[in-house]
């Protein structure tokens, strides 16, 4: 080695010696807790019993709600989840209301051809003569009684088709005057359809009946008008949304992301 | 007149001249406090790394950030009402830091959900 390859290499290690010394920040990932908004250390076991459940037909948000929950909390949570089919409760309202002769108050239906074919509950209006459900003790006691005092997953899930117009943003290409493509950002108006997510999930002691938490959730997804979402797969998306905050109930979740540590 | 001018700028002068040191000197003490914990949070021992934080911004208060640095501390401890209150130090000291801006930004998107929750029932 000569010596000026050796004061070349003297150098650049001290270059980056220096270097090194001189950064003063550090991103670090970080696990943020949040812990459970309610005790379950009381329970052994979680019965998601079913919804009220409405909106669009294209989907059975009951039934596809109660199995998502499910193995959702297999999988995430201790508690052991107690298999059974999901139970509409819609039909169980118009079941009881039928059983007591009261005729329930609804809006005038629809008597049309495709009549037949859509669900009971298409807006909030329909749904809250059904709500009465949640506040019936005996009725969650004695659900809990059969599975062995549970915690109960219940509330109601509303999957509706929706549309909008409004401003949207897309990148633009164009050719600069040095000859260079480039891209910029250009607002147009723009028809959109979609889904929208209306779900409150109540847990309701099984023991007692009583209900412990009740957390509201709204989600909605859009797409362009021109291109085709099948319902099922923009439900799944919604409910990726919501989950997070549904399993926090009942157990600590952690945050994964970074941050920047500063000298 | 002219020397009484003088002799209160040399006052001036001699007073900033010894309290300059002592700042540097503090800072100095702090910045120490903040590489340590920077040192331990990397090895993922936070409740170590938030006491050498505390004891930086109590040496020096105005070390945006020392500041930041327990902001991000107190968040990993699930501590969120310390975590705001230490980011919002951090920024009242530095407002135009984009580092601590960002970090508390990130920060809020939990909080705020998290204060909803609260409210949620």
């Amino acid at each position: 080695m000569t010596a000026s390859t050796a004061a070349a290499v003297v150098a650049s290690l001290g270059l980056a010696a220096g270097a090194a010394s001189c950064v003063d920040f550090y991103e670090v990932p970080v696990e943020i807790p949040l812990q459970a908004k309610i005790d379950v250390s009381q329970f052994q076991r979680v019965l998601v019993y079913g919804f009220l459940a409405g909106g669009s037909n294209a989907i059975d948000p009951n039934t596809e709600t109660a199995r998502l929950l499910r193995s959702q909390l297999r999988s995430k949570q201790d508690l052991k989840v107690i298999d059974s089919d999901a139970v509409s409760l819609v039909d169980e309202v118009d079941r009881r209301q039928a059983s007591s002769g009261a005729p329930m108050e609804r809006p005038p239906a629809d008597t049309g051809p495709s009549a037949k074919n859509e669900p009971k509950i298409k807006t909030d209006k329909d749904l809250q003569p059904y709500q009465t459900i949640f506040d019936d003790k005996e009725f969650w006691k004695a659900i809990g009684e059969r599975y062995q005092s549970p915690l109960i997953v219940t509330g109601s899930v509303m999957f509706s088709e929706m549309t909008k117009s409004g401003m949207v943003s897309k990148p633009q290409q164009y050719v600069d005057s040095t000859g260079q493509t480039r891209y910029q950002e250009v607002h147009e108006w723009a028809d959109l359809k979609g889904y929208s997510l209306d779900s409150k999930f109540i847990f309701i002691d099984g023991r007692t009946g009583e209900q412990l938490y009740t957390e509201p959730l709204h989600e909605e997804s859009l797409y362009p008008s021109t291109q085709n979402t099948p319902a099922l797969s923009s439900y799944f998306e919604l409910m990726d949304k919501v989950l997070p905050s549904f399993l926090n109930t009942l157990s600590t979740q952690k945050i994964r992301g970074t941050r920047i540590l500063i000298k | 007149m002219r020397v009484k001018t003088w002799l209160v700028a040399s006052l001036v002068l001699i007073v900033l001249g010894l309290a300059a040191p002592a700042f540097a000197d503090r800072r100095a003490e702090a910045r120490d406090q903040v590489d340590f914990g920077i040192t331990v949070a990397q090895r993922g021992l936070w409740k170590e790394a938030v006491l050498h934080w505390e004891k930086a911004v109590e040496i020096d208060k105005t070390y945006g950030a020392a500041w930041n640095d327990l902001g991000i501390g107190y968040e990993q401890l699930g501590r969120f009402d310390d975590a705001r209150k230490a980011y919002e130090k951090a920024l009242e000291v530095e407002p135009g830091n984009q580092m601590i801006r960002q970090n508390y930004d990130q920060f809020r998107e939990n909080y705020d959900r998290l204060n909803r929750r609260r409210g949620g029932r």
